[in-house]
């Protein structure tokens, strides 16, 4: 076994593990960190195969924003976790032929019958200044620019549309909004007025007696 | 140098020990400087932040204050940690590692001169991107896991920060990477290679004050550290660490601080070359600064900007960061995408050909 085959045997075993505890783990939020652990692996993995772009770009977006969001969620929901788990054993057959069943589907698709080293031949091993980067840019903005393009308009219109759904103004009387525009134009001008005024001589006060003591 | 210990050690251990061991003593190599480096940062910052509010700074330990570092990290070890009520111990042990991890892993890609870098990868800036991306588990973990609510406003809101952040300085970096065509750190400094005109600092200078302010607020330095807001979330985050935990996180801070320094050093600032290159009297009067002089010269300036703003800005408030983040910055990087691609398109000025 060389070095890279123990490597990759360690980050799979990593990334099996991590993903049954993503399902068996009772705290929500230990859930969402052992999916951020098979994000990692699974990037590594990807970064073995020599496409590091793509293993980098999932760390930085589903590990670096989309997993933190998900802990947002989940660490503010109030949830029972006992009521939750409740009568998680009964659907267990059930959930297991299912399980059983789309591994058999996949197995089929994707086994050494259609994916085999005999059918797809080694995989080709690059230098080391190939660049995965370029491998994939170069083709998405030639052969696949509309596609890409429209892909691109397409999540613009999600993010719009989630905007616009989120978005909620309520009326100025129940709400006090921020004109931080206006705030930031402010000078000190604005906020400090300068007096002259004459000064005033108080009197000493007549000394107390009681106080003297 | 490394392949040669690589070599003998492999003449009578295993092929993959051989590797670890390499690789254990190129990581040492980088990182204990670094941990050294953020130790008397420290008293820097309080040195300097001392005297830009006319007084003194530590002058107590050792001769004019330089063993306070050592005096604090022995503190800081010997003190006792300590876990509150109901919190997650698990995960209220795991926060600092976190948050530590990622800030020492950044270094593997970053070149300290010409060819010294312990892994020179074809992806070095969304190598760092990625990473970095990773600290804010360290953050948001610590938060939840401490089982208090200031610490959770504090991790909520900073997690919201430095993901928003991020954001414009990865559209910094595109533009950077549109200049020199290629992501690794080398190229980037050596394709700024004739003086101080042809670094990217003149073709970028929004994207340099982008970059340099989401640093800022990726490291939660002042005036955008409202992740510790002390006057109205006591201390954030970490208001439940004490000792060592507490250290770690510091530790983290600083790390990430430099790193900055060296990020912006080397990609705005023209990394170890030195700005007189093609200057007829200047490049033979400074020939004798090594590479890593100038870079450590550069970061060293950007290390005490940091300090200066500290000392300078009040905090700001969390919707006017926000406000800053999304309407302003990240704006201006897309203009300035499009405004390099117009440089680019035309061939302007030293920088494309």
């Amino acid at each position: 076994m060389t070095f890279e085959q123990f490597i990759f045997y360690l980050l799979a075993a990593m990334a099996v593990v991590s993903g049954l505890m993503v399902i068996t783990v009772k705290n929500p939020v230990k859930a969402a960190l052992w999916l951020v652990l098979t994000f990692i692996t699974t990037a590594a993995i990807w970064i073995i195969a020599q496409a590091e772009f793509l293993g980098l770009v999932l760390i930085l977006v589903y590990v670096g924003a989309v997993m933190v969001l998900f802990l947002f969620v989940v660490m503010m929901l109030d949830i029972n976790l006992a009521q939750l788990k409740e009568g998680f054993t009964r659907y267990l057959p059930l959930g297991a032929i299912a399980a059983a069943a789309t591994f058999g589907m996949m197995y089929m698709v994707l086994g050494p019958d259609h994916f085999g080293l005999e059918v797809t031949g080694a995989p080709v091993v690059h230098d080391a200044d190939y660049s995965n980067t370029k491998s994939i840019g170069v083709p998405l903005y030639t052969t696949h620019a509309y596609a890409f393009v429209l892909a691109a308009v397409l999540l613009l219109v999600g993010i719009v549309a989630a905007i616009a759904l989120t978005l909620r103004r309520r009326a100025p009387k129940e709400v006090l909004y921020q004109n931080i525009d206006k705030q930031v134009k402010t000078q000190a001008a604005d906020r400090l007025r300068m007096v002259k005024m004459d000064s005033v001589v108080e009197k000493s006060l007549p000394v107390n007696e009681e106080d003297s003591k | 140098m490394f392949d040669a210990i690589q070599a003998f050690l492999s003449s009578f251990l295993y092929d993959w020990l051989a590797i670890v061991i390499t690789l254990v003593i190129q990581a040492v190599m980088v990182i204990l400087p670094i941990m050294l480096t953020v130790a008397w940062l420290t008293y820097a910052e309080r040195k300097v932040i001392g005297y830009m509010q006319v007084r003194m700074g530590p002058n107590r330990v050792g001769p004019g204050g330089w063993l306070q570092p050592i005096a604090d990290a022995l503190k800081l070890m010997t003190k006792e940690v300590i876990f509150p009520q109901q919190s997650n111990k698990f995960l209220f042990i795991i926060a600092p590692v976190l948050a530590i991890a990622p800030a020492v892993a950044v270094w593997a890609v970053i070149p300290f001169s010409p060819e010294v870098v312990v892994s020179d990868i074809n992806a070095g800036i969304l190598y760092v991107l990625a990473v970095s991306s990773i600290l804010v588990y360290g953050t948001i973990i610590a938060g939840w896991a401490s089982n208090s609510k200031y610490a959770f406003l504090g991790a909520l809101r900073g997690s919201a920060q430095k993901i928003s952040y991020e954001i414009a300085m990865g559209f910094a970096l595109v533009t950077v990477l549109m200049i020199a065509g290629s992501m690794n750190l080398q190229e980037i400094v050596e394709g700024q290679q004739g003086g101080i005109l042809n670094w990217y600092l003149l073709p970028l200078l929004p994207m340099f004050v982008v970059y340099l302010l989401s640093g800022l607020a990726e490291t939660n330095r002042t005036p955008f550290d409202i992740i510790e807001g002390e006057a109205e979330i006591v201390a954030g985050f970490h208001v439940e660490y004490s000792g060592m935990t507490f250290g770690v996180f510091m530790l983290a801070e600083y790390a990430m601080m430099i790193l900055i320094s060296f990020m912006t050093a080397i990609m705005f600032l023209g990394g170890w070359l030195s700005p007189f290159e093609g200057v007829p009297v200047l490049e033979t009067l400074f020939a004798w600064v090594p590479a890593f002089g100038w870079l450590a010269f550069k970061v060293s300036f950007l290390l005490f900007v940091f300090l200066w703003l500290r000392a300078t800005f009040p905090r700001y408030r969390y919707d006017q960061l926000m406000r800053l983040g999304w309407k302003v910055l990240i704006p201006v990087t897309i203009v300035w995408v499009f405004v390099v691609g117009a440089m680019q398109y035309f061939q302007f000025g030293p920088w494309f050909n």
